[in-house]
Formats: C-alpha cells, structure tokens, sequence
C-alpha cells in the first residue's frame, strides 16, 4: 500500500464529506415528517388514508432505491408540463432530486419503524393520560410521542445508517461525493485497494460516529432502565 | 415520428421492448439468485465463526459484518469490478496479453452482491441459532449422533425453519441491491431500461415498467416465502 497515495486520496475524501451528509441529514429530516405523517395516516383508522399509506409503503420498500433516483431525475423531465412548470428549477439539478429520492424511500421504511413505535406505547399510559384531563392532542404530544420514539429509536438508528450509505447512489447522477469522489479516482489511476479502504474507513467513521450518537440518545431517554445513581454526599451527617 | 405508448414499448413483436425487458428481469432474478446463493455460503461460515470459533476467529466475523454493513453496498460492488479488471489484467499481461481486460460484470455482480449480503446472512443464521432449543440438541446427542449427524438432521434443519422469515428479509434486499449491478454494464432489468429510455427518449415510461417488474418480482417472491413459511412450521405449536 502506499501511504502517500492513500493520504492523498484521503485528503480528496473529506473533502467530499460535507456533500454526503448534507444529502444523508436532509433526507433523513424531512422524511421523517414523512413517515410521521404516513405512520398516522395508518393508524388513523380512516380507510383511504390508511390504503393510500400502504400503497405508499408497498411501493417504496418494493422497488429499488436507484429506479426511484432515475424516475425524479430522468423520467421527471419527459413530461412538457414538469418542465414549464414552477417545480423545474429543483427538479433539473441532480442535488434536490437525490435528496427528493431519499427522502420518500426513507419515509416508506421509517414509516412502518414509527409505527411500531406507536403501537407499542402501552394502553395503560395512555389511559392514565386521559382519566388525567388530557386532551387528546396533549395525549399524543406529551405521552404517545415521547414513549414511541424511545422504542423505535433503536430501528431508526438502522434506518439512518442505510441512508448513509444510499447516498451512495447519488454519485451514479452525477453528484461527487464520497463514492463518486472514490470511482473517479479509481478511473484515474486504477489503484482500487488503496480508493477502496480509504472510503471504506470513510464511511464506518461516519457510521460509528452516527451509532454512537444514537446510542447517546437512547441512554438520555432511558433514565428508567439504569440504576439510581449512589447517593455520597450524605454520608456527612451524623452516624446514626 | 408519434411516440410509442406503453403498450407498444411492452409489446413482444418488433420495435416492441417487451422481450428484451423480460430478458432482463430474468437477468436481474439470475444475479440475485447468485449472489444470494453466495451470499448464504459465506453467512453459514460466518455465522459458525460466531457461534463455535475461538477468539480470532470471532473477531474476523465480526469484522467482517461490521466492515460489510457501514460501507455502501455501491463501493463494494466497484472495488470487485475494478478489482477484478486490474487483477485480470495483471495476469493477462502475466501471460503476454496487451492492454486492459474486462472483468465479467455478472461474476463482479454476483460476488458483491453476495459479500454484501453475506454480513446479512451470518447475523440471520446467527440468530435463528440461538433460537433451537438447547433440549433438542441435548437429546440427539443423548441418542448417540455424531456430529456431522446431528448437524445435518437436527441443527440444520431446525436453524434453517428459523432462518427463513430472516432470509426472506435479505432476498428483498439482495433483489433490490441487483439493480446496482447495473454500472457494470451487464444488462440487467434497470440497464436494459436505461437502454430503452436512452433509445427511445421516454425514461418515465422505461422507468416506470421497471420498477412495476420489480414490484411483481418481490411480490411474488414474498408470496412463495409465506406459502413456504406455513409448511415448514406445519410442526410448530403457535405461542
């Protein structure tokens, strides 16, 4: 392996980072809206929505993300009245379609990940809730909410580490972040190992970094579950 | 020159696309079949690591599936066609041979896609381990069965039953995963359909046929899992 080369295409690397996490953080921010919406949409108990949710879901998670990616950014254009129309400008440049993609396949699998969550918040909190004068839109904001996300945190962190790694795709239209930065300099000088294990350590660093940022979170929100911390300062009153 | 309708780009007869987009979605079934099947091998082998290993051991497999599940799946599947090419060539020119040498993009395909799917398989066979009941082998032991017997009459089997909800799970992935084979140049269902919408100037209809083919693939396939669900746990009491 030769250092200097690797250093090198680090440098080329981290440089491209940036683009990787902004497509990864916007996707995973707005389809989480999304999938909040559809996760009500589903157990609303209201039959359309709740169809229209699963169609949704059925799709997204049914086919591939890259065929998602080539309808927005390609098939998208095929149509005059998407070209004249006010949406164009967004939907021409390769940047906002990557990011419109992710964020509806995101939403279809965090859809059903929220939704577990939801389901499994407990009857009895919710009752107590409400025998407390709760209206129903407290209920949910204050108890239902908080509780399903502590449970489906852990499944989330899963679905936020494969958008990661889908922004991947992002690079086949075009975009040149960490995987595009890394196939260009593999054409380049055809020096695949070296490229290969340095985007590799890429994108595990991002990854560790994102679990444990996850695994941070679900220790904040789990106070519950950990033993009381010892009390020491009292042992300074009188013996009894 | 009026543009074709969707019935037209299906259609089987000639200027009809309809028999290169079924080569193609037989294409992409044949690349997940193989790298799922690859796939399956490494995850045995990984998931024996885990469980019976010694201490390097376990710690390569887990290495492995923790190095194959934070990298994307697209990285992967460059290094092995790159990779390939290069080792190819080095050999070719080894032997004499000039210039560059393709590496076949099926068995790069094939391999990533497998590699990748491998750190699936391993955690899926892994765990549908752990859910034998240690009594079972307990007792074929207690009957006498040799190892190798008792691997293949009752561990296998019992892990395999366990395995399958998990390994349904993966098949969508591999089958999803298989369109990215597609820069490789082998002409799967998403390249034949970049082809069509390159050739005819209708991506939205070439793109949106493909991703109802993949939809009719994976549900189908979800179907067959479930029908084979129900018989293999014919034996089983429903907690």
């Amino acid at each position: 392996m030769d250092f200097a080369f690797a250093w090198e295409t680090l440098v080329s690397l981290l440089a491209a980072v940036p683009l990787t996490l902004q497509l990864a953080a916007s996707a995973i921010l707005l389809g989480t809206v999304l999938a909040l919406l559809l996760a009500l949409a589903r157990l609303s108990g209201i039959r359309p929505l709740d169809w229209l949710a699963r169609l949704y879901i059925f799709v997204f998670r049914g086919t591939p993300l890259l065929v998602q990616i080539f309808l927005i950014y390609y098939g998208m254009g095929q149509f005059p009245a998407i070209r004249h129309s006010i949406v164009w400008p967004l939907l021409r440049e390769p940047y906002w379609c990557a990011i419109l993609a992710l964020m509806l396949n995101t939403a279809a699998y965090s859809a059903e990940i929220i939704r577990g969550g939801l389901l499994s918040v407990p009857h009895g909190q919710i009752e107590a809730a409400r025998a407390s004068g709760m209206s129903s839109f407290l209920v949910f904001r204050r108890i239902t909410l908080p509780l399903a996300i502590r449970q489906a945190l852990p499944g989330y962190g899963n679905e936020m580490i494969s958008m990661v790694k889908a922004t991947s795709l992002a690079s086949i239209i075009t975009l040149m972040e960490v995987t595009g930065t890394a196939a260009k300099i593999i054409s380049e000088t055809y020096r695949v190992i070296e490229v290969f294990v340095v985007a590799g350590a890429v994108y595990l660093l991002i990854n560790f970094v994102l679990t444990r940022l996850v695994g941070l979170i679900e220790h904040w929100l789990s106070p519950h579950l950990r033993q009381p911390r010892p009390i020491t300062s009292l042992s300074q009153g009188e013996p009894a | 020159m009026t543009e074709p309708g969707l019935l037209d780009i299906l259609s089987f007869g000639p200027g009809g696309w309809g028999q290169a987009l079924a080569l193609g979605a037989l294409m992409t079934i044949l690349i997940a079949v193989a790298g799922f099947l690859i796939g399956g091998v490494i995850g045995v082998f990984g998931a024996w690591a885990k469980i019976a290993g010694n201490r390097p051991v376990r710690i390569l497999a887990d290495g492995y599936t923790t190095v194959l599940r934070g990298i994307p799946d697209l990285l992967v599947i460059y290094l092995f066609y790159f990779g390939g090419s290069a080792a190819i060539t080095a050999i070719g020119h080894w032997f004499g041979a000039q210039g560059f040498i393709g590496f076949p993009g099926f068995l790069a395909g094939a391999c990533a896609v497998g590699v990748t799917s491998g750190a699936q398989h391993t955690e899926v066979f892994r765990g549908a381990f752990r859910a034998v009941h240690q009594g079972e082998l307990e007792a074929a032991t207690a009957c006498g069965m040799p190892r190798m017997l008792r691997f293949r009459r009752i561990v296998a089997p019992l892990t395999l039953r366990h395995a399958l909800p998990g390994l349904g799970n993966v098949w969508q992935v591999v089958l999803k995963e298989s369109a990215l084979v597609s820069v490789t140049g082998v002409v799967e269902l998403m390249r034949q359909s970049q082809i069509g919408a390159g050739s005819t100037g209708l991506p939205f209809n070439f793109y949106a046929i493909a991703a109802a083919l993949y939809l009719a693939i994976s549900s189908i396939s979800s179907l067959l899992l479930q029908n084979a669900e129900r018989r293999f746990s014919r034996g089983m009491r429903r907690t």
